[in-house]
């Protein structure tokens, strides 16, 4: 039934339109729905647990990364976290190595505050970097939930190899919805514009897959700690 | 170390019954499968409480999936547009076999030793890893389960706990015989040390991976993005590490928009693991950017249709909003008591019920809609309201129309249906048989056991009829009640 030279999508597609029973020829009514979905990227109901006043999120947002096993520090001001970070490492006896990205907002904390802190720059190498460093790009209290845009800035390997992973997040950036945190992302990445990867990041890495048990450290970070600023 | 030839999932779904039967006798099966109700079922029951908004959520989420399936084609070009734009290379593969095939051919041209994988059941229902291993290549599941059950030359048995039937006892016992290249008299006294040797082993895989295959949860057509869902970040070491990412799925996980990901997103891991969310989210768009330091030098998407755009005009249409959580097969007392492995095919419980008669046809899965009381538990669970036990039926319908159905079973359900439609003779046939059982059993009780019904008698006793019918009974009440007669 198809001519030849049809390619898989064509037929694919076409098969789609045959089921859906959509009349060939003539202007699709459906496509002015489609583009206005995308266009408009409305919002269904969001959770009441999203849209708490500032400062109950904020208390939320700790509470559900602490029951998912990660840690939350209040640092007050950015000058404060380099000894933050030095603090965090001693008290868990990790190696005083940091590995980042080139985020001019870690660029500019004051390191020598820190003097013991050794910082690495690039991606994450699995065989010598124990602890990393990430800056978030918002976060969505209604889970606990991180969002983290992958580049230069913040590599995406610093959140998947290490042991343990820090990671600053602005509490001004610190929203109550995911749909929240997307409008946050958009902003800071312009419109249309994807990075190879936008992570999702709500604990430490985890596995229940033998009998049913939970274990810390599947393939990614044992460890994962927030340091939330402001 | 091992990494077996695995053998292409040969359907067994047409041998249900004495899958069932084995599985049923089979102890150490038996032990796994008790967990679920305290392990997953209990977990979603307490994240849903902790969301009030939970079941709202369930009435989006079929919606949203609803009018994805009602405009897919035009999604699906917007998708493919919005991805290609971002750098990926979109595929698309009518069949299983051309799915196959160009992963194959992607897989040849990067002269690729070594691929890993994360987990996808769309790579299970085309039989990824057997074709990849017949053209030469190191395939490596990254899924501690998948591992698991790869190891031990089996197929998933759950789409999320894919080694739900293994105890930890059998790990342990894996991992001796496979793992040759470790200290036999090694330690491994829990999961945590299971996992530990897992993981060295499985970092080495990542680092020297020339192609990683993950599959999608979610395609996003605003953005050109496949979104995966993990807890152990697998999936992620997977694509970001290997030189290649292939992503394969399959045409009904194409959404709107992140407002249209967010709600799915709600009902998801809630749904699966009874946990808020999972782990990591990643949304991918594209290979590596010039700047980026890390992540694939190509990002292939292949998007497989494998019989799903008959499905969107057929009578099962509903069953292409799955979200693939594994709720309906957790809550199910047939899955609960004989596990995955007995449905004979990728899809295992309700789900796999509806979804086997219509990739393999009416004749082989027929067997698996008629695995079902029709409680009820997989619809009430569902967090895209599929309707599993209408669509169960009607797969049972075909089979009657299609004549599969034994002599027995055909000429059994005749006799009801004439009994059925003549009131008198049933209410005839009725009182005779509790009068007849009645005054047989009533010296007992009930019986052990009854020609015809040894189905029933097996498991327990049959009560002896306590002498008038229920129609009897009702008529009397009727008329006590009624004041004015």
């Amino acid at each position: 039934m198809f001519k030849t030279g049809s390619t898989a999508r064509d037929r694919i597609l076409a098969n789609v339109r045959k089921s859906l029973a959509v009349p060939a020829g003539g202007t699709d009514p459906r496509e002015a729905v489609v583009a206005r979905r995308i266009a408009e990227h409305r919002r269904h109901l969001v959770p009441a647990r999203a849209q708490l006043p500032p400062s109950e999120l904020r208390a939320q947002f700790a509470s559900y990364l602490i029951r998912g096993k990660a840690s939350v520090i209040d640092v007050a001001t950015s000058d404060e976290l380099p000894a933050a970070f030095a603090e965090y490492l001693r008290a868990h006896n990790l190696p005083p190595t940091l590995r980042l990205g080139s985020d001019p907002r870690l660029a500019a904390l004051p390191w020598p505050s820190a003097p013991a802190i050794e910082l690495r720059h690039g991606r994450a190498d699995p065989d010598t970097d124990a602890v990393t460093l990430s800056y978030a790009v918002a976060a969505a209290a209604e889970t606990g939930t991180l969002l983290l845009v992958s580049g230069p800035d913040n590599p995406v390997t610093l959140s998947f190899l290490p042991d343990t992973h820090l990671v600053v997040l602005d509490a001004a950036m610190l929203v109550g919805a995911y749909e929240d945190a997307f409008d946050l992302a958009r902003a800071h990445l312009g419109a249309g514009v994807m990075p190879r990867t936008l992570n999702l990041i709500s604990g430490p890495s985890r596995t229940a897959d033998i009998g049913g048990k939970t274990v810390m450290g599947a393939h990614g970070p044992r460890h994962l700690a927030v340091f939330v600023l402001g | 170390m091992a990494c077996g030839t695995l053998k292409r999932m040969k359907p067994t779904a047409a041998d249900f019954k004495a899958n069932a039967r084995v599985a049923l006798d089979d102890p150490q099966l038996q032990r796994a499968l008790s967990g679920l109700p305290t392990g997953l079922v209990a977990q979603r029951t307490s994240a849903k409480a902790a969301l009030p908004e939970f079941e709202a959520f369930r009435t989006i989420g079929r919606d949203v999936k609803n009018h994805m399936l009602a405009n897919l084609d035009l999604y699906l070009e917007r998708y493919e547009a919005k991805a290609t734009a971002h750098g990926a290379i979109v595929h698309w593969a009518e069949t299983a076999s051309d799915a196959r095939e160009i992963i194959a051919k992607i897989c040849r041209d990067v002269d690729a030793k070594l691929v890993t994988k994360g987990k996808s059941m769309v790579s299970e229902e085309i039989g990824l890893n057997d074709h990849l291993e017949a053209e030469g290549l190191r395939v490596v599941e990254t899924d501690l389960g998948e591992y698991l059950v790869q190891i031990r030359k089996e197929h998933p048995s759950h789409i999320i706990v894919p080694a739900l039937h293994l105890t930890e006892q059998q790990v342990e016992a894996e991992f001796r015989e496979k793992h040759t290249h470790l200290p036999k008299d090694r330690p491994l006294p829990d999961p945590a040390s299971m996992v530990a040797e897992a993981r060295a082993i499985m970092r080495q895989n990542y680092i020297d991976a020339d192609v990683g295959i993950t599959g999608a949860n979610f395609l996003i057509a605003e953005t050109g993005s496949t979104v995966i869902v993990t807890n152990e970040g697998n999936g992620d070491l997977t694509q970001s590490l290997a030189r290649v990412h292939i992503v394969i799925t399959s045409i009904e996980k194409v959404v709107a928009t992140l407002e249209d990901v967010a709600p799915l997103l709600r009902l998801l891991a809630r749904s699966a693991t009874g946990q808020d969310i999972s782990n990591y989210v990643t949304f991918s768009t594209g290979p590596k950017r010039t700047a980026d330091p890390d992540g694939p030098e190509q990002y292939h998407v292949v998007i497989l249709d494998n019989g799903r755009s008959d499905m969107l005009g057929s009578e099962v249409r509903d069953v292409l909003r799955c979200i693939r959580c594994g709720a309906c097969m957790n809550h199910c007392p047939v899955y609960g008591a004989i596990g995955g492995h007995a449905y004979g095919w990728v899809y295992p419980g309700p789900i796999g019920a509806v979804l086997t008669p219509a990739q393999l046809g009416v004749q082989t899965g027929r067997h698996l809609p008629g695995a079902s009381t029709f409680c009820g538990s997989c619809a009430s669970v569902c967090p895209v309201k599929i309707p599993l036990p209408d669509l169960m039926r009607k797969w049972r319908e075909a089979e009657f129309r299609q004549g599969h159905q034994t002599f027995l079973a055909k000429a059994g359900l005749r006799a009801w249906a004439g009994l059925a439609k003549r009131p008198r003779a049933y209410h005839l046939a009725a009182r005779f048989a509790a009068l007849t059982l009645g005054a047989l059993g009533r010296g007992r009780g009930g019986f052990r056991s009854l020609p015809f019904a040894g189905g029933w008698t097996k498991h327990r006793d049959l009560p002896a009829p306590q002498g008038r019918t229920f129609q009897q009974l009702w008529a009397e009440q009727q008329k006590g009640l009624a004041p004015d007669v």
